[in-house]
């Protein structure tokens, strides 16, 4: 699971009011080389909540992304790279993410999250 | 990256408890194929799949929409567990990569992802079944599709209505049975134009895969829209023929 996924990922249970960010639990954390490509970056930049990025992938180990980001950084090629890495290349394969409002744990097994619900959560 | 134009079958994984290719996945395919240059213009910045099964079509797009769109980021869901690993190799098989979130429809994603999504594949559970059939684990949640075979196509629709971007564009295949000219009808009501992209009957079914798009000339914001021509007459002319006209596919007309 990418970054970029955790940060499109909220809690789906029943009477959650927020439910976003989810809480990452890192088990086992993979980096998988992705095609650099600025424009993607620059479209994808104005849909991603900046702080949970920072924060989750601090929480995989990478702290190089900047507190705050504005529109006026997508200029700075060190800057793009940055979150590049961090939105695209980090992948949590082994772990969970947690709500918490519910205490709920979602399983992300082999890179893939588990957002299925039981019964009475739905 | 392989060179294909489509999934290549040998290497689409499978499993007991996952739906393999079959027409329906072809004619989805075979949908977006003869929508390419039209996809590739589209620039897709996000595209998704609801119950990518095998992982046939969400190879198959990404194939499709090639290196020139690099810039294209691929996301798909299934309820069923397997059907996401054997996605998973099908993908790897090719080279490629799409995330893949185990949930039903699009729960938990809806919120972050409304208004985002410019391209949206969807090969429902269409089949008409006893409505206790559906949502069931395995395979049957390929195609157990309830009354009509309408349970999960009538909640996808306002799933796609809420994550399509202004630009998107669902393309779903429909069975006779499940009536698609009231699913284009219901939709046009939430301001969407549809095409028929591909028709196909086989001795089993005929299929349908619709297109359909946000038209500003259809959004409904209470002005009377019975003096517009252009839309509502390719609609009309599209819902009166669907049922009936086996040989008929698309309105050449239409950019889209």
């Amino acid at each position: 699971m990418r970054l970029l996924t955790h940060n499109m990922l909220s809690s789906n249970i029943k009477g959650v009011i927020n439910g976003f960010p989810l809480r990452i639990e890192v088990e086992k954390v993979v980096e998988k080389p992705v095609d650099f490509n600025p424009d993607f970056l620059k479209n994808m930049f104005s849909k991603i909540e900046w702080k949970p990025l920072v924060d989750a992938s601090r929480t995989m180990g990478y702290a190089e992304l900047p507190e705050e980001a504005d529109a006026s950084m997508l200029d700075s090629h060190d800057f793009l790279q940055r979150f590049h890495h961090a939105l695209l290349e980090l992948h949590l394969e082994e772990g969970a993410l947690f709500c918490p409002e519910t205490n709920r744990r979602f399983p992300v097994n082999k890179g893939i999250p588990n957002m299925l619900l039981h019964e009475d959560e739905v | 990256m392989s060179s294909f134009r489509t999934a290549q079958i040998p290497l689409v994984s499978s499993h007991r408890e996952v739906y393999e290719p079959c027409d329906d996945s072809f004619a989805l395919v075979d949908a977006l194929l003869a929508d390419q240059v039209k996809l590739l213009n589209h620039h897709p910045t996000l595209c998704l799949e609801f119950g990518c099964g095998s992982g046939y079509v969400i190879t198959s797009l990404a194939l499709i929409l090639g290196k020139e769109a690099s810039a294209t980021h691929y996301i798909a869901t299934d309820i069923n567990p397997h059907a996401i690993r054997v996605t998973q190799e099908t993908l790897e098989a090719h080279g490629l990569h799409a995330e893949l979130v185990c949930t039903d429809i699009a729960s938990g994603l809806e919120k972050r992802l409304a208004g985002s999504v410019d391209v949206l594949v969807v090969n429902p559970p269409y089949v008409p079944t006893p409505e206790d059939e559906v949502g069931q684990d395995g395979i049957a949640s390929a195609w157990a599709g309830g009354e009509n075979g309408r349970s999960v196509i009538d909640r996808i629709l306002p799933v796609a209505d809420v994550l399509l971007s202004d630009k998107g564009w669902l393309y779903m295949v429909t069975l006779t049975a499940n009536n698609p000219a009231q699913i284009c009808l219901q939709m046009r009501e939430k301001g969407y134009a549809s095409r028929i992209v591909v028709q196909r009957s086989t001795e089993e079914e005929s299929l349908h895969v619709i297109k359909f798009w946000k038209d500003a000339d259809l959004q409904v914001d209470g002005k009377d829209s019975t003096h517009k021509t252009g839309p509502g007459k390719v609609v009309e002319s599209l819902i009166s023929q669907l049922p009936r006209l086996s040989f008929w596919r698309n309105n050449s007309n239409t950019s889209r």
